[in-house]
């Protein structure tokens, strides 16, 4: 900030207060040659009136007010950008550039709101750490997590906030976004694979098949096949040439339609189906394909958190199963 | 001066007014014309494209900001839900901004790429399929409407000349081009995954 504007706000911040303190001063002494108490010269409408001094408590109080705004204004960052006050007090950093810049000075940083956030973490980073990690400084495993109520407690909540928006306040999910209690897995059941899923998110393509497939008659005989072999009646002769044209589709749902973790491709052969599964549902995805997206939420919470979510979501199949 | 006289001229009074309620805004907001902090850009800050930027029109014109505010305040029980406190310098390209001032549901200035476009596409047809208890208003009209683009070059134009936002010529010679034949709904989607961008 530019010694100009320095001198433009000190000096009209020291106008106010002063011109508070002379008004204050010439207002509090009776010139207007009529004694206190009696009537002024003057009548509105007929209403006299009475030359009354400004109240004492008021008189006061404005002066206190006064005495304030001086030591507030060198307490605090009034006069210039460049200089926080005798309290040395900041809001936050809001001259940053970038978030590596955040993250750069929040180490640092004494601002109001980086230290709610240093106390907050003094306070609650030890209850995650009790919550998620071994004593050996390594995370412990879901299944122990799993059987501890207040860990349990604490990953639902953060469940609750963060996640129920797309899979449902019981994780049941919904069309399109994945069921949670079930024991099926796009990209496996290990606790790396769920871990990573929430943390880097996850992007679930599937092509549009129709063209490759040679129109709607391709995509009737593939679906055919697919819905057999979750254990389905259809055409068999539909079935039997989508069967040849499955080798399409088995480099991501495998040769014999179970799906890969790899890819994140579902496994087609049991009856659950993440767009539902009517033959015009399975149809719709296979001719015009599918789209789905988990975001990344690394960044949004933390790993600690993640962790306790993650060990939540576990839980949840556990106990189905 | 005697107060008879300020008393008896309505209009001086009026003028004496305003040059005393004037004190605080020439201290507290002229000074933030002219800073560095308030009118240059962060690093990370891309302008909108065509699209989102007729997502944002219509995010205006929806009233979206009625119920939805853009500003995060630093305080930890904000930043813990919506992300990094906003700054002054991810604004500088907002005209109008879209602060917003109530919210009725909750702060969108980081709502990009929490959820997915498919999220958004349910939730604005009808907010309950997602989030039973939401009180938000159906949008299905969204994905009715087609954009023409008509307006859309003039839109960036305008931006560039006047604002200073560093649009390039190509960006304006295919503005229309990226708007065309999408539907309001893809360009509010767009506009809402990329809000927040700068400091994610």
């Amino acid at each position: 900030m530019s010694l100009f504007w320095t001198i433009w706000i000190s000096t009209i911040t020291l106008i106010v207060v002063l011109g508070c303190a002379v008004l204050l001063r010439a207002t509090s002494k009776n010139n207007t040659g009529v004694p206190e108490g009696e009537p002024m010269p003057h009548t509105f409408d007929g209403i006299q009136e009475l030359n009354n001094p400004l109240p004492k408590w008021w008189t006061i109080l404005f002066w206190f007010t006064i005495v304030i705004a001086i030591i507030y204004s060198f307490a605090y960052p009034t006069f210039t950008a460049n200089y926080n006050g005798l309290l040395d007090w900041t809001s936050a950093d809001k001259d940053i550039k970038s978030p590596q810049e955040s993250k750069l000075r929040a180490k640092t940083s004494h601002s109001q709101y980086q230290r709610e956030m240093n106390l907050a973490e003094i306070k609650y980073g030890a209850v995650f750490k009790k919550l998620a990690y071994n004593e050996d400084g390594s995370y412990k495993s879901f299944t122990h997590i799993a059987n501890d109520p207040e860990a349990l407690k604490v990953g639902q909540r953060l469940f609750l906030q963060n996640c129920s928006m797309c899979h449902g306040s019981d994780g049941r999910g919904n069309r399109g976004f994945p069921n949670l209690t079930d024991n099926d897995w796009l990209y496996g059941a290990t606790e790396s694979a769920i871990k990573t899923s929430i943390m880097q998110g996850r992007s679930g393509v599937m092509a549009a098949w129709e063209d490759i497939l040679g129109g709607k008659k391709g995509v009737r005989e593939i679906t055919s096949y697919v819905l057999q072999l979750s254990g389905r009646r259809v055409n068999t002769l539909e079935a039997k040439a989508g069967k040849k044209k499955f080798a399409l589709c088995a480099t991501c749902h495998g040769e014999n339609g179970k799906g890969s973790y790899v890819f994140g491709a579902p496994n087609l052969t049991d009856k659950i189906w993440l767009y539902g599964g009517s033959r015009k549902a399975v149809e719709a995805t296979i001719s015009t394909g599918r789209n789905g997206v988990m975001p990344a939420w690394l960044d949004v919470l933390g790993e600690d958190k993640i962790h306790l979510i993650s060990a939540f979501v576990y839980s949840l199949s556990m106990k189905n199963n | 001066m005697k107060h008879d006289l300020i008393e008896r001229n309505v209009g001086l009074l009026a003028i004496l007014i305003i040059i005393a309620i004037s004190f605080g805004g020439l201290a507290q907001i002229v000074p933030l014309l002219f800073q560095k902090e308030t009118t240059e850009p962060v690093d990370t800050l891309r302008p909108y494209t065509a699209l989102q930027m007729e997502g944002r029109d219509i995010y205006i014109r929806e009233g979206c900001h009625v119920c939805h505010s853009q500003m995060i305040r630093p305080f930890r029980s904000e930043t813990e839900r919506y992300g990094h406190y906003s700054l002054a310098g991810e604004q500088v390209w907002e005209h109008p901004f879209l602060w917003g001032s109530k919210r009725t549901g909750p702060d969108l200035a980081r709502v990009g790429q929490r959820y997915s476009d498919a999220w958004h596409e349910i939730h604005l047809m009808n907010p309950r399929d997602v989030v039973p208890q939401s009180n938000m208003p159906r949008f299905p009209w969204l994905a009715d409407n087609i954009l023409t683009g008509e307006d859309t070059k003039r839109k960036l134009e305008i931006f560039r000349n006047n604002f200073g936002v560093p649009y390039t010529d190509e960006d304006i010679a295919g503005a229309k081009e990226a708007v065309v034949g999408k539907t309001e709904m893809q360009a509010l989607i767009a506009y809402l995954q990329s809000l927040g961008h700068a400091f994610r």
